[in-house]
């Protein structure tokens, strides 16, 4: 049962073959058995879930009109507010906080009846792209438990191929919500900016911060895409539109006569071997779909990982200053005569740790004036250039792809002590980020070289996030008829797992 | 060494800059829907915006905007077609963020000016004030300081803070740098704040209490030699809460400033607190090393480009300013200036006008007002406007005065009965059972027994002696408790002792 | 190349109020040398010319009605608080001005 796709678990639920209860007890059961392994999980409100899932199968049972999705499980990142649980951001300054209030993201999924499970293991602040930076422990890939699950949402995507939920929430500044996915063999989309409210999502850098759906399957992001999208008030910066046709585009599939624009740049040197095999199969895949393969140059992409190193290490060393002892979480050494500096200093240097230390610091300096505008101003400048780099391209192509990363996923530990090398993980993701476009990761298979899962990159203009799904749901079917099974059905079997 | 005013103005010229903060008079904070009723209990007035909990975000309030435009228009300054917010980041406990939304490089409103004229030797002379820019900003949340000697943030133990005042919409109103003001550069400085205050309250756009801190003035102020072109070095003084403390903490900075540079030391670049109790100013935080804040534009809110057609709108209903106001007025009233500035500096006119136009002729309303009220307040040491009298009631008085219904003196009663809450003139008069005593038969009952009671003085009057009159009339009016008019006394007692007025 | 010595980063930790050993400072100082080199590149294109974008999306004028709506209560309000008194958040002594 919990290997099904969320789209057919609602099928069952609908039909009543199975309750709510039942199938979040049996990934409860689920996170009880292999969780220790793969350590997703920060939090799991058992009892919560629990009682949400039962009030959805009365609901269902008093013949009240539920929205698609009511009842099926989810895994939410821990950088999302939910009323009374608690919220860390893989922090330790914030051991302990329960927000006393929702997210929009999180007000949105109780609105649909989404079953919320608990809360999944992060990169400190988001920051990271292994999930090694969490203050509480690594997430484990459950492809290979000594390696990383990507991040920041490492937990999210890790909880997906574990079976330990079948959708997830994520959140995605600079690839967090890709990367995991395609080190995972996941499906993981970031929606146009604007496109899902960023109210309760702790910020790491403002600009760039945007929540979207984790599953398994392209139509089961698409559903929970339309679930927690839509104009919120409460973000100045949500775009009061209609939520692009994404489960629509999902269910069709169809790339007859699309434009797919392959970017140069983001491609060749750098890339693993079986990352590029991967890539220019599901590239044939989609010509044979009937889409027409052109290539696109994007010659500022080379400096959008500087650019990104740059705001937002900016953006978070100012969203980061209000955890300073005084109104919530941590507090260190408020002893007998310590003044609010001195105990905002060391809480800082104790509850943060080095990645995040380090952005703050490069943040400040980047903003500090004398700087500014060789740091900070340049940077800005380079995203205008990204951002007409994607313009142009989309002159050209109705979607842009790419390989959603350079390799496969790496041993934990491997790249610790190497930031700049950590940092070259996002080098494909980022640009999306810049120009905030939509972008998606789903799995192309497996690399020949160490059987580790190879994520594919759509990226559509702002808004038209049904291209994507439109891209996405038609590789995913010519990728199933060519294996027979879904790519998840080939990971190893976790000890303990059901 | 110690200087007199006029030695410092003889010597240096002063250069002034002030920098005006208004708080908005809006129902919901700036950035989020909390109230902003001023003394709240503590934390009443909070949510995760104001508190800065994790995930929060703001959001602008609309009518902040639209009153920060009508500002800047009445301050004739220009409204950009594009300005933004920026983050000024600083960390202190009283603001949740540990950085402000402010404005930085992009304000709203730039380059505008106030006119204010002022008394000189040479007669009334008009200075204009330069105004740079009118931005928006939130206020900070307010801390209680626990322990130590003083209750001040110096030697105590612990702070306790409520952030019901954090992000209540503050306006910042900053002037050019203000030369050639010499001698009467306090006098300017507090007439332009006056004025300020004067045309945002008739914006309605704030309560203007300076007592409360809703309008709050920082001056900046540096000496140079007369003749110099070259700006000395400024301090920054704080806190300085009512019009009369801008003009002293002004004059004060001035002498201190002179006295260093006279005695060959440096001024120094720094924040100075007016003292309300001594006048004088006391160091603060020095600048030497000034704060970097970070700006940058903040991106959890999106520019503010109000368009012409709305720009427009606001300008065409801005109200009269309150100067021509005020002269349009005491032509009307034929006033003498005097008694303007009278009215203007006991806060009146506003009232006076009110009573004016409530039908009151402008003579009587100014002299309750400025009188028997002003008194009362004086006595009870509150404002004028904190009395529980209104212009409906002095109106009322009035009318009832000119009706013949009420002497001056029973006039007085009553008002002290409306300002001790007794009700409205009509209710006090009733339940007092004040009325005039126009009954001729009780009156004369009345004069007969103060004849009576002094032969003599009447006979001196009958003897056509009328100034002796007076002791009798004294005597009638002591006999009927004031109730009678004591006009009507007096003709009825020549009449009686055989006499007419001449 | 630009770097930061080991007394820069003790001042913009001070800027960023965050504690740092002797140690953390050295350590952060060297890598910073090899960071600000690889950032430093956006210089290379960031001309007169181009305008900076701080905002992906072209949003203008997105207001909120001024209208009152209800507060957390102060319990809410409080409820992460290390130290607490009289409905206040209670902090340490706070040096500086007044």
């Amino acid at each position: 049962m919990i290997r099904n796709s969320a789209s057919e678990m609602a099928s069952k639920l609908a039909s009543g073959e199975v309750t709510s209860v039942a199938l979040t007890q049996a990934h409860l059961d689920q996170i009880s058995a292999v969780d220790k392994d793969v350590h997703a999980f920060l939090h799991v409100d058992t009892e919560g879930a629990l009682s949400q899932a039962a009030a959805v199968d009365a609901k269902r049972k008093s013949g009240e009109k539920l929205s698609r999705l009511a009842g099926v499980p989810l895994a939410l990142k821990d950088v999302m507010t939910q009323k009374g649980i608690p919220t860390t951001c893989g922090s330790k300054i914030l051991e302990g906080w329960r927000p006393p209030y929702d997210s929009t993201v999180v007000t949105n999924l109780k609105k649909n009846g989404i079953v919320i499970l608990g809360k999944t293991n992060m990169d400190e602040f988001a920051m990271g792209s292994s999930t090694e930076n969490s203050a509480y422990g690594p997430t484990h890939n459950p492809w290979d438990l000594t390696r990383i699950p990507g991040g920041s949402g490492g937990g999210s995507a890790a909880a997906l191929a574990a079976f330990e939920a079948p959708l997830a929430i994520g959140t995605d500044t600079g690839g967090s919500i890709r990367q995991p996915a395609a080190v995972t063999g996941t499906v993981g989309v970031k929606p146009t900016y604007g496109g899902v409210s960023r109210y309760g999502l702790v910020a790491f850098s403002s600009s760039l911060d945007q929540a979207g759906p984790c599953a398994r399957t392209v139509l089961d992001a698409a559903l929970l895409h339309e679930a927690i999208a839509g104009y919120d008030p409460k973000d100045s910066t949500s775009i009061n539109a209609p939520v692009p046709a994404v489960v629509v585009a999902a269910k069709a599939g169809n790339v007859k006569g699309m434009k797919i624009g392959v970017v140069k740049e983001l491609n060749g040197d750098g890339y693993q071997k079986g990352v590029r095999t991967r890539f220019e199969e599901s590239l044939e895949l989609l010509a044979a779909a009937g889409a027409e393969i052109v290539e696109v140059s994007a010659p500022n992409f080379e400096y959008a990982l500087a650019a990104y190193y740059l705001i937002a290490p900016s953006e978070c060393s100012s969203n980061l200053a209000r955890f300073d002892a005084m109104r919530y979480g941590l507090r260190v050494g408020d002893n007998d005569g310590a003044s609010a500096e001195s105990v905002m200093n060391l809480t800082r240097e104790v509850g943060f740790g080095r990645e995040v230390k380090r952005r703050i610091i490069l943040g400040t300096y980047a903003l500090s004036s004398g700087y500014y505008d060789a740091y900070y101003g340049s940077a800005q400048k380079v995203r205008t250039l990204i951002t007409q780099d994607f313009n142009k391209a989309f002159e050209k192509a109705d979607v842009l792809v790419s390989p959603t990363c350079p390799t496969t996923a790496f041993k934990i530990g491997e790249k610790t002590n190497d930031p700049l090398a950590m940092y070259l993980n996002d080098i494909a993701t980022i640009p999306v980020n810049m120009a905030g476009i939509g972008g998606m990761s789903l799995p192309s298979g497996v690399a020949g070289e160490d059987g580790l899962p190879v994520g594919f990159q759509i990226m559509s203009p702002v808004m038209k996030d049904d291209r994507m799904y439109s891209v996405g749901a038609s590789l995913e079917a010519a990728l199933l008829s060519k294996w027979g099974a879904p790519l998840l059905s080939t990971i190893p079997a976790l000890a303990g797992s059901k | 060494m110690s200087l007199t005013y006029e030695e410092v103005v003889a010597k240096y010229e002063p250069v002034l800059g002030l920098e005006v903060h208004v708080e908005l008079n809006t129902n919901s904070k700036m950035f989020c829907g909390c109230s902003t009723i001023f003394g709240a209990e503590p934390n009443t007035q909070t949510c995760p915006v104001c508190l800065a909990l994790p995930g929060a975000l703001p959001t602008v309030n609309e009518r902040a905007i639209e009153s920060t435009i009508k500002i800047g228009l009445a301050l004739n300054c220009s409204i950009a077609p594009f300005s933004r917010f920026a983050r000024k980041n600083y960390f202190y406990p009283d603001m949740p963020k540990n950085f402000q939304i402010s404005q930085y490089d992009e304000p709203i409103c730039v380059n505008g000016y106030v006119d204010v004229e002022i008394e000189t030797d040479e007669g009334p002379k008009v200075f204009r004030i330069e105004v740079e820019r009118v931005h928006m900003e939130e206020d900070t949340g307010k801390s209680l300081h626990v322990g130590g000697a003083t209750g001040r943030i110096h030697g105590a133990e612990y702070s306790l803070l409520d952030y019901n005042r954090a992000g209540i919409p503050l306006v910042e109103i900053v002037t050019k740098i203000v030369p050639g003001t010499g001698k009467y550069a306090p006098e300017v400085a507090k007439a332009y704040v006056a004025e300020l205050r004067d045309i945002l309250r008739s914006l309605g756009v704030s309560d203007v209490k300076m007592e409360q801190g809703s309008l709050r003035c920082d001056a900046n102020v540096s000496l140079r030699l007369i003749g110099s072109d070259v700006l000395g070095t400024r301090s920054e003084t704080k806190n300085v809460n009512s019009l009369r403390s801008v003009e002293r903490a002004i004059r004060g900075e001035m002498i201190r400033h002179a006295e260093r540079l006279n005695s060959g030391e440096r001024v120094k670049q720094e924040t100075r607190h007016f003292q309300e109790d001594t006048g004088l100013t006391r160091s603060g935080r020095s600048k030497e090393q000034a704060e970097d804040y970070r700006y940058f534009p903040e991106p959890d809110l999106v520019p503010v480009a109000p368009d012409a057609a709305w720009i427009e709108q606001l300008r065409a209903a801005l109200p009269e300013r309150p100067s021509i106001h005020r002269k349009r007025l005491q032509e009307q009233w034929a006033v003498p200036d005097k008694e303007m500035s009278a009215m203007i500096n006991a806060d009146v006119l506003d009232v006076v006008e009110a009573t004016v136009a409530l039908g009151a002729d402008p003579a009587k309303a100014r002299s309750w007002w400025l009188g028997e009220i002003s008194r009362i307040a004086n006595e009870r040491d509150v404002a004028i406007k904190d009395l529980s009298i209104s212009a409906t009631d002095v109106a009322e008085i009035v009318a009832l005065v000119n009706a013949g219904e009420l002497t001056d003196k029973l006039a007085r009663q009553v008002v002290e009965g409306v300002i001790a809450g007794e009700g409205r003139p009509s209710a006090i008069i009733a339940a007092r059972g004040i009325k005039v005593v126009n009954d001729d038969s009780a009156l004369m009952a009345a004069i007969e027994r103060a004849c009576a009671g002094q032969p003599e003085t009447a006979q001196k009057v009958r003897d056509g002696h009328l100034p002796a009159a007076g002791a009798l009339i004294g005597m009638v009016m002591k006999d009927t408790k004031g109730q009678a008019d004591a006009a009507k006394v007096r003709a009825l007692l020549l009449a009686h002792l055989g006499q007419s007025e001449g | 190349m630009t770097s930061l010595s080991r007394d820069d980063v003790a001042k913009l930790a001070g800027l960023a109020r965050i504690e740092m050993s002797d140690e953390e400072l050295v350590s952060l100082s060297n890598e910073f040398t090899v960071i600000l080199d690889a950032v430093a590149r956006v210089q290379e294109v960031a001309g007169a010319d181009v305008v900076a974008t701080s905002h992906p999306l072209p949003l203008r004028n997105v207001f909120r009605p001024d209208v009152v709506i209800p507060s957390l209560s102060p319990a809410e309000a409080l409820s992460g608080a290390p130290a607490q008194e009289e409905q206040r958040f209670r902090v340490p002594q706070i040096l500086g001005e007044e």
